[in-house]
Formats: C-alpha cells, structure tokens, sequence
C-alpha cells in the first residue's frame, strides 16, 4: 500500500515538473496543461487523505484550488513565474514529505505557509481578473464551446429560451434532451439548460415530465430557424420558444448553480488522457528478471522438444505445423520480455531541465539545456544509477562552468549559456554526453591544487591533460574557494565515478579552456540489448556487435600480404588493412584455415578499422549481453571479449570487443612501424 | 515463541551438518559439504573461453545464468578423462560464486559425525593437500573433504596473469 502511494506519488510529481517547466519555457498554460496540473493535484490529494497525510492532502488541495480557479475562470493576467515557483514549492514540499515517509519518518512538517502563500496568490488573482465568473457561482457555469460556437459567439445577438414538453409515455426524457442539445449546439453559441444533470441523473428525466425542458441559447439564426430545428425532435409535445430581451433569465440561472455540467469536449480529453496513464504498470524488477530467465529456458526446452531424437526420422507434418507455430510464439515472447527492461532516457533529461531551471536562478545565470536522443533506450537499472551522477555532472557545468551574464558578454559569447545532454550508442556503449559551453577547466589551477594536496605521482610535464583533469574526480577535490548551494564542496565528482564505476562505467573529461567542458559517461551493456552477427569459428560462435561492422566479403589467400613481422594485412579499395584471423587468435581449431574458405567482415571503431577472419557467418540476432561470470574474469582472458550472449537455442556466444582487438592489433603495428 | 523459532533454526542447520556429498574422481571418493551445494546437473555444452587455465573448461548457460566449470580433474593435476554419461556438473555456490565442479560421478549424501573427521596430515610438499579440509572416515572406506573456498579462491590468478602478459 505505501509502495503503491510512493510510487504513484512521484510519478505524479515528475509528471507535474515536466508540465510545469515546459510551461514556464513557453510562457504559457495551454488548457489541456491546466487540467492536467489540476488532476495531479487532485490524485494526490485524494490518495494522501486516504493514507492520513494531512500536511500533503491539505496543500495539494490549496494548489487544486488555485487551478480550477484558473481553468474555469481563465484569468487573463496571470504572473506565470510566480505560480511557476508556487508549484514547484509545492511539489518540491510534497516530495520532502515522500521523502520522510519512504524512510520510515513522520510527516509532521506544517505545509501552512505555502498554503498560505497560494491562498494569497489565488486572492490577488481573483481581485485581478476582471472576470465576471469570479463570483460564487463562477466555477460552477457551463457552457458548450465547441469551436464552431466560439467563433459565432461573437455576434450571437440573440438570446432564446425554449421550452420542450415530451410525449407522455415516450420514457427516458433524460436522453432524448441530450439529443436535442446536441442538435442545437451546431446553430447555438452558449447554451444553458434545465435541469442540468441530464447526463447522468434519471431522476431529471421527471423533472422534465413535469415541468418541461428549459433550453436558454444565444444564436444568430432567426426564430424560425431555430424553432424548425427545435420542432425535428421526436416525440415531442409541445414548443414554446421565446426570444428574450436579455440575458437576465440566464445570469439567474447561472448564479442559482442549479446547472453544472463540464463541457463534453473536455469530459472527452480527459477521459482519453486518463486512459493513457492507465496503460503503465509498475513491476517489480525481480518479476521481470525471472520471467526474461523462464522464457530463456523456454526456448531452450522447445529446441530439446521439437529436436527430440525420437522424432528423428519420421514424417510429421503436423506436429513440424504445430511446433513452427510454437516456436514462432516463443520468439515473439522472447522479444517482449526483452525489450520490457528497456527504458528510454527521458524521463532522466526531463528531470535535469529542473536542474538547470534552479541552479539558473539561484546563480543568476541564463541556462538553457538542450537534448539530444534522449529516446535511447537503457537497461532499467542503469537509468536508475546514471540519474544522480548526472545531476552533479550538470550542477557543476552550470555552477563552475557556466559564466554570469556580464562575463558572456564580455567574451563576446552569447548571453545564455547551453548545457548540451546528448545520448547516443556507440559500438554497443551508451554514451552520455554533457557539453557545456562555459569557461572551461583551469589547468593550472588544478594542478596547483593537486601539488597542494599531495596529489602528484608522477612528474609534471608528464601529465596528460585527461590525467589532470581526472584529478577532479578525487574525493574533497574542489579548486572553487567558496562553497555555494549547488557545488564546490567536492564531494560530486567522486560520487559521480563511484555511481557510474558500480554499473561498470567510466567517465571521461575534455576542457578546452574558455570554451567549455565535455564530460563523457560511457556506459557499458550489462544487460543491454544490442544487435550483434553471429559468426561461427570452428565450433564455437562469437558475436560481433552490428555497429561495428562496416562490410564483409571473400579473399583469395593470394591478397594477405604478410610483412617482415609476420603481420598479415590486405589491400581493400587502395586501402591497407590489417587482418586477424579469429581461429588463431582465440586459439580455436578449424578446418577452414584459409583466407578463401571463411569471410572477412570489416569492423571499426572511432575511425579505427581492420579485418577479422571467421569461417562462417550465421545470422543477425537481437542478443542480449551478459557480463561474464566474477571468477572468468579474474582470469587475464584472451583480450577482445567483452562478455556473452545466449542464442536462441540456449548456447552460450561470446561478444567481441572490436575496440579492444583493434588497439591490441594497433599496438603490434606501432612496433612494425618503429622496426 | 522465540524459543521455538530458535529451536526450527537450530533444526534447519542440523539438517545440512555433518552431511556431505560424495563423488568420484578416478578411484578416489571425494566429499563436499552440503550446504555448498546447489544443484547438480547431467554434461553440458560447455562454451570454450579462449586462454583460461586448462581446468577452468569454459561457461554454461544454467536456465539464463552463465556459470563457469572447472574440471576438478585437471585442478587436481590429474590425467583429463574423457567424459560420459556418468560424468557430473556439481553446482556449488561460495560467496555469492556460483561455479559448476565437473566429477566422474556422484554417488551419495553421507553423514560423517565430527568426530570421524580428521585434520589432513601435514605433506608440506605435496600440491594436492592443499584442497582438502579434512578425511572423513566412514566404517573402512575414506572420504577426502574438500575446502571449497581454497579451490575457487585462486592462488594461480597472479601466475596466470604474468603467463598471458
């Protein structure tokens, strides 16, 4: 119950921050944003009640009210960033409380002054908008906007009021009025109607037997118009249709509050939207990692069955229908259990937006943050660790590296500052970039600091500049003299390598001084889903990754030219290429030891290529990567693995690591080079 | 009622102490402790990694885990056999380690009281003494207990690594 609550809750709140800031960088609340805002809040009111947080039900009521004031009342002159921070505080607040709750704490914080402070936001807002639905009965008005009326409201001069009496036995009065306010609603502008809970409420189907149904509209059309159209309704008694003078019969109906129903269109929007939100479920991982094992071993056991030795030899066209049908099964469950864990990395990018947003205004920056393929998908538990790292990654570039407004402009840069969040793959890695457009890292002071702090083992002028900048990475590592609220205490950086080294990543920093600062997050694939060819070597099968193969194709063993160090290389298109044949290199035994027997696919890297030798190629394959098991690699294994895969049938393949063959084979020919 | 819980553990460990799992090698019975062990499988497809130590054979697929196996054989420097149906995967899990031990046969679960269980003598010289625990005695026949920790921690890791340097 509390997991759920927790769950939801910051999901909601994510939802919330996502809308709210992307309102706040168009400088406006479309009305489908406002309902939503307005939801949230009310899910959350409703769900905190019930679990008795009354601190948190009590301000997402208060910002509830604040909403439905805005969405019905539609007020034109609204301070945008004062509400903006009004809602974060809130949801800022709410999260806190959350917070407390998930650690087993109590939520006795007072949430009255904000409450207090939204409460005198929606007075002030109210005072303001001239608006005449502020009254009481203001929020409680209805009146059908479709688009057609809106635009013929403008010169709808004339006002009627219609009164419908049904046949006496025709039943269901109710719904047959819902007919005829549909009808009029096309000719009609505003339309207000008694009684008004026609939709939902039979017993307003009585009402009507009795007393009529009072229809009051504004329209153009004459009244004979509007009494031919009145008159198609079926079963109808008697008409009466009047024009009216003024609105005055309306304004009465709209203060008594006896009609309230919200405009159908919207009731539409909303049900749609929340069908959408009901499509997601939460899961629990460990569900899911046993379901993905299952289905493993599914498929498994139906190559066990279909390639059992006691069909062998038998003619079985039925059983051979039925079992391709299985299997077809199968591969499609196996693809979905695989891409379930697959999560894309917006969620994460949205959340740095808020980020930016604060440290922008704390520091008195401008910041803009732009992303880029943030629908790269990663492994559930990755996006789980790479979001803290992240954010210290992105506090640092807008506090240090980021400069004040003056100081662009002084550099004769642009006034806003970018932080650039780019994802991509590469060669079966997930990078993630943050790009900064600021000052850049001061290597001397850096090193000063480093010299400082004992930190130097090796002389000076050795240092590579990745070496120095790496020194940020220390724990208590900060060349900043003051400590602000966002950074500077230098505890960030190493928490960033300890967070992204637990899912066996790496980071890397370029500077350019003045111009800006490149931090890289490699991201290696445990447990990610690449696609990979599957190459056969003598008996055992080997994986390489799609995106770095470049072509493949067949040689004559005449082509290898093999130079005075025994390095084999081959002329492809006027360019010279090495050659490493796998069976040699893996120490694997096969028959086809000749270049013209087997394929040579072409692979690169970071504009690194070279040609590897296997015997056949299988097929392409969606696989997904396992790392290889503690104890293998405490073994120095043979360079070039980087882990393995289980094929459909349940065999194990192992992964090459192209970039590491490549630098084990660029390192061969740098001493050919120097020989 | 704690007692009772206290009781049901106490029952629990009594239930594995003392109790090995015995297997062969060659002519010799080996005994492993049974709470080491997991499971024990039938041969398998054993996938080959390139350049690992002779005994380590290579990895498994265990209904989605990857799980390397060891020949115990050739860990004990013993000549390589070739394997039939009779030979055994010994899933055993140390540490959080799950590693597979490839036996001749397995042949039964066998309590052997503690007081049956004697230091192994001191053989300084001897390599292969350094794996056993202990020897167990069970009427007239021995049993080697193995010291699974010592035969998974390796000791080799750094040869190794300067080997393939």
């Amino acid at each position: 119950m509390f997991e759920v609550f927790i769950y939801e809750t910051n999901q909601l709140l994510e939802q919330l921050e996502q809308i709210i800031i992307k309102s706040e960088n168009s400088n406006f609340y479309s009305s489908n944003d406002i309902d939503e805002v307005f939801r949230i809040m009310h899910t959350i009111k409703g769900s905190s009640a019930m679990m008795e947080y009354s601190s948190i039900s009590a301000l997402s009521h208060s910002v509830e009210d604040l909403f439905c004031f805005i969405r019905e009342a539609n007020p034109s002159l609204v301070n945008f960033s004062q509400l903006t921070d009004l809602v974060l505080k809130s949801a800022d607040f709410i999260k806190a409380e959350i917070g407390k709750i998930q650690d087993g704490g109590k939520t006795d914080t007072d949430s009255n002054f904000l409450i207090d402070e939204i409460n005198a936001f929606l007075e002030n807002l109210k005072k303001n908008s001239s608006c005449v639905l502020s009254n009481s009965a203001g929020p409680r008005v209805n009146f059908y906007g479709t688009e057609k009326g809106n635009l013929e409201e403008v010169n709808a001069k004339k006002t009627y009021k219609a009164v419908l009496c049904f046949e006496d036995d025709c039943k269901m009065e109710n719904i047959r009025a819902i007919a005829v306010i549909q009808n009029i609603k096309d000719y009609a502008a505003e339309i207000f109607y008694s009684p008004s809970n026609i939709n939902d409420d039979n017993e307003s189907a009585e009402i009507i037997r009795i007393d009529g149904f009072k229809i009051y509209f504004k329209t153009d059309c004459n009244i004979d118009t509007v009494r031919d159209i009145l008159s198609q309704t079926i079963f109808l008694k008697s008409l009466s249709l009047d024009e009216l003078d003024s609105d005055d019969e309306i304004a009465e109906i709209k203060n008594c509050g006896c009609i309230n129903s919200k405009p159908s269109i919207n009731k539409n929007i909303q049900l749609k939207s929340k069908s959408i939100n009901q499509k997601m479920i939460s899961v629990n991982i460990s569900k899911l990692d046993s379901l993905m094992d299952l289905v493993g071993e599914l498929v498994i056991s139906e190559s066990m069955l279909t390639n059992n030795l006691n069909l062998q030899g038998r003619q079985l066209d039925y059983f051979n229908k039925a079992a391709r049908q299985h299997r077809k099964i199968i591969n499609t469950l196996q693809d979905i259990v695989m891409s379930i864990r697959m999560v894309s990395l917006s969620a994460t990018f949205q959340k740095m937006n808020r980020i930016v947003r604060d440290a922008g205004k704390a520091l008195n920056k401008n910041i803009r943050l732009v992303t880029v393929g943030e629908d790269t998908e990663v492994d559930k538990n990755i996006v789980e660790h790479i979001s803290d790292p992240l954010m210290h990654i992105i506090r640092n570039a807008a506090d240090h590296g980021i400069e004040t407004v003056q100081e662009r402009v002084h550099k004769n840069k642009e006034e806003t500052g970018t932080i650039t969040l780019e994802a991509k793959k590469s060669g079966g890695d997930v990078l993630i970039i943050v790009r900064d457009d600021g000052r850049g890292l001061d290597k001397n002071k850096i090193l000063q600091k480093a010299k400082k702090n004992g930190l130097l083992k090796k002389p000076e002028s050795s240092l590579t500049d990745r070496e120095i900048y790496s020194f940020i990475y220390l724990p208590g590592f900060s060349t900043c003299e003051k400590v602000s609220e966002f950074s500077g205490r230098g505890v960030g950086m190493d928490v960033v390598i300890k967070n992204i080294g637990k899912i066996g990543g790496s980071v890397n920093v370029d500077s350019v001084a003045g111009e800006g600062t490149v931090v890289t997050i490699k991201i290696p694939l445990t447990l990610a889903i690449m696609n990979g060819m599957i190459v056969k070597v003598g008996s055992s099968t080997y994986t390489i990754p799609i995106v770095n193969i470049v072509e493949s194709f067949i040689r004559r063993e005449e082509d290898i030219i093999t130079d005075p160090d025994g390095n084999e290389l081959i002329l492809i298109r006027g360019e010279c290429y090495p050659v490493l044949r796998l069976y040699k290199h893996f120490g694997v035994e096969t028959k086809k030891q000749s270049v013209s027997e087997g394929i040579i696919m072409m692979v690169e890297n970071e504009d690194k290529r070279m040609c590897i030798l296997v015997d056949e190629l299988i097929g392409e394959q969606q696989v997904v990567v396992k790392a290889l098991p503690y104890y293998i690699k405490n073994f120095k294994y043979a360079k070039g693995i980087e882990g393995c895969t289980l094929l459909s049938d349940g065999s194990i393949s192992l992964i090459l690591d192209v970039s590491e063959l490549l630098n084990s084979y660029n390192g061969r020919e740098m001493t050919a080079c120097q020989a | 009622m704690s007692g009772l819980i206290e009781n049901k553990k106490e029952g629990e460990l009594d239930t594995q102490k003392n109790k090995f799992l015995t297997f062969l090698l060659g002519k010799e019975s080996y005994g492993i402790e049974i709470k080491y062990v997991s499971e024990i499988i039938g041969m398998q497809e054993i996938t080959h990694v390139p350049q690992l130590p002779d005994y380590v054979k290579g990895i498994i697929n265990l209904r989605g885990k990857i799980i390397p196996v060891m020949d115990v054989r050739l860990r004990f420097k013993l000549k390589a056999k070739e394997y039939s149906d009779r030979t055994c995967i010994i899933i055993i899990e140390i540490s959080d380690i799950l590693i597979g031990l490839i036996v001749d046969s397995v042949s039964e679960v066998i309590t052997i009281p503690e007081q049956n269980i004697q230091e192994p003598p001191q053989m300084s010289k001897n390599a292969n003494n350094r794996y056993i625990k202990g020897i167990g005695k069970i009427g007239d026949s021995v049993k080697l207990l193995l010291d699974c920790m010592k035969l998974i921690s390796d000791e080799d890791f750094n040869t190794i690594s300067k080997q393939y340097k």
